[in-house]
């Protein structure tokens, strides 16, 4: 776990100093990721920088599992904690096996298991070792220089990672695939980290905890879902933009948010009996399935109100479906993209499991709102 | 011809001054590097130091080495040292401060500050980063220094035949006392030849110490 306790940060001169962090308090419980998130010169990589003491602190302390950093040897607490920049900062007269076994070397463990280490970890992000290992940092691509930068502030397994930007210095695309990578890495390896970023989207993706800077201040400490569901005042209201509800689609998932009481048919059914079972039993669509089970067409409580005959005749295509797994922002692309009101959600076997209409997400996405 | 044939003649001697010359060069700029580099190192802590060290180490390259040596004579005469080989080395020592120090300075402030950092931040002492980072970043400018000394003091070196440290430049100044047009072009050509098979040399040594991994990317 990490705390901050009325953690403050003065540059230049004592009698009329620059407040860079002001008194911040917060608390990260273990295996959680937070991010730190404001404009650019609010105070995040200072207030990183003081946990690991590249950057002494005015006055306050940190505490990580209950132990004041203070007292603890600079050199050896930054040792024990990984450490991402955003420019990478890959040592070019290394190779990628050295660059990931500085810690390990610098903590004299045994030769042969870091190098062994080295290798696992390349593995872990799909760089071959055999190919990797003994290459320079200027052979290889931005986004694969990213990586090895994350796996070599991972070499020596610290509990706590401190990441600045960590995926600022590479393009769109692939920033989103190295999110996703390391999010996924995430699960099983469960550090807690403190990562910086000015960019909400980001936030929003990797964060358990966001805690939103402004002036050397902590204006607001909450989930991502909270903080869009309920900003604490209007400069984080500003600063989340006027979409902000949208960008909570992403945090709700599928599983949550569908319809489970819908009804399935024969193509052979007619209409009206189709239509009669919708309203007793209050659902909104009735589903031609085959025989695994996976929708194949859907009939809506709309259509069939207003035409009679057999199923098949009326019944709408599936064009698409959204796996439970996914989120909401997922199930309105497909939404529009398809143009169906409502949208099947299937399993991993593409077997019908829920339904998704407008009005399931109006009403997801209102719950934060009102409560 | 006549020359050809002196040369010829000659070429046991030439070989004997040549390794004098090498001798006192290689000497005297293996203890530049031992003081020049850790200054240079040293200076990067104080813009203001360095400035200084840098002002001084100018100046003293602007001595002609002749001046030099005539205010080295008074000044180790007293350890029995006024002419030859001490003087000689004493100067080149000196000479060589300037093209190392300022390319230790200049290829350390270069080294990037994010690597610095990152150095710093995953828990490397001031001692360590320098050992792995900044040292081996800067040795390809480093290295540039240690050949512009070396090539520039194969000249003076052979100025110092004059106060009997003895060298390549004994067929120069013999010759001109002489009026030896044959003895005056060996050594003249001997001497540039030197030079330019010490830079060649030294080349080589600076591929071998620097990393693969920044090879081809530092020029001086
Ligand atoms: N070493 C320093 N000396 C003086 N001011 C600094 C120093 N480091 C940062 N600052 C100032 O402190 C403020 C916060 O900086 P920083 O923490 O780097 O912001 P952020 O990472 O949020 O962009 C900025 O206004 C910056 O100019
Ligand atoms: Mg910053």
């Amino acid at each position: 776990m990490i705390r901050l306790e009325n953690l403050t940060k003065h540059f230049g001169p004592a009698h009329n100093p620059f407040v860079a962090v002001d008194n911040v308090n917060l608390d990260l419980p273990t295996g959680e990721i937070c991010v730190l998130l404001g404009p650019s010169g609010c105070g995040k990589t200072t207030t990183m920088k003081m946990i690991n003491r590249l950057i002494q602190p005015t006055s306050g302390k940190v505490f990580i599992d209950g132990k004041d950093t203070g007292t603890v040897d600079a050199i050896e607490l930054r040792r024990s904690i990984g450490y991402v920049i955003q420019q990478i900062g890959l040592f070019p007269n290394k190779t990628i096996e050295e660059n990931i076994c500085v810690v390990p070397d610098l903590l004299g463990w045994d030769r042969r298991k870091s190098r062994m280490r080295a290798k696992e970890l390349l593995e872990l992000v799909g760089l071959q070792p055999d190919l990797f290992l003994k290459r320079y940092p200027k052979e290889l691509s931005g986004g694969q220089q990213q990586r090895v930068g994350v796996l070599r502030a991972l070499a020596a397994d610290p509990p706590v990672m401190l990441m600045d930007e960590p995926f600022g210095a590479i393009d769109p695309i692939n920033r989103e695939v190295i999110q996703e990578e390391f999010l996924k890495m995430q699960k099983t390896i469960r550090k807690t980290i403190i990562f910086v970023s000015h960019d909400l989207d980001e936030a929003v993706k990797m964060a358990d905890r966001i805690a939103i800077f402004r002036g050397g201040k902590l204006e607001q400490y909450a989930t991502p879902d909270d903080l869009l569901a309920r900003p604490a005042n209007s400069f984080i209201e500003d600063f989340l933009g006027s979409d902000r509800a949208l960008k909570r689609l992403r945090l709700i998932p599928v599983r949550n948010a569908m319809q489970t009481d819908f009804i399935t048919v024969q193509n052979s059914d007619s209409v009206e009996s189709a239509l009669e079972r919708m309203r007793s039993s209050g659902s909104a669509a009735a589903f031609v399935l085959d025989a695994e089970g996976v929708p194949q067409s859907l009939l809506s409580a709309q259509v069939a109100g207003a035409r009679s005959g057999a199923v098949a005749d009326h019944a709408e295509p599936v064009k698409g479906a959204v796996p439970v797994s996914g989120d909401l922002r997922h199930a309105v692309s497909l939404m529009f993209a398809h143009d169906m009101p409502l949208l099947p959600c299937v399993d991993e076997g593409g077997r019908l499991a829920g339904v998704m209409s407008y009005r399931s997400i109006v009403h997801n996405l209102g719950h934060g709102e009102t409560a | 011809m006549e020359i050809v044939r002196f040369i010829i003649d000659n070429l046991d001697i030439i070989g004997a001054r040549a390794i004098e010359h090498i001798s006192i060069v290689f000497l005297a700029v293996g203890i530049a590097v031992a003081t020049a580099v850790p200054i240079g190192i040293a200076i990067t802590q104080s813009k203001s130091t360095a400035d200084t060290v840098l002002y001084l180490a100018s100046m003293m390259i602007t001595v002609p080495s002749i001046a030099l040596f005539g205010l080295m004579i008074p000044l180790l005469s007293p350890i029995g040292h006024g002419i030859g080989y001490v003087p000689a080395v004493v100067a080149v020592v000196l000479y060589s401060q300037l093209p190392i120090i300022r390319n230790t300075y200049t290829a350390i402030t270069n080294v990037d500050p994010a690597l610095r950092e990152a150095a710093k931040g995953m828990g490397m002492s001031t001692w360590q980063r320098l050992r792995q980072v900044e040292i081996p970043l800067a040795i390809p400018v480093i290295m540039a220094g240690v050949r512009t000394a070396v090539v520039m003091n194969i000249g003076v070196t052979a100025i110092a035949a004059y106060i009997g440290a003895g060298g390549l430049g004994t067929f120069i100044s013999r010759g001109i006392s002489q009026s030896d047009p044959r003895q005056l072009v060996t050594g003249a050509l001997a001497v540039s030849l030197l030079a330019i098979a010490a830079d060649l040399f030294l080349a080589l040594v600076q591929r071998l110490l620097t990393s693969r991994g920044i090879q081809g990317d530092v020029t001086q």
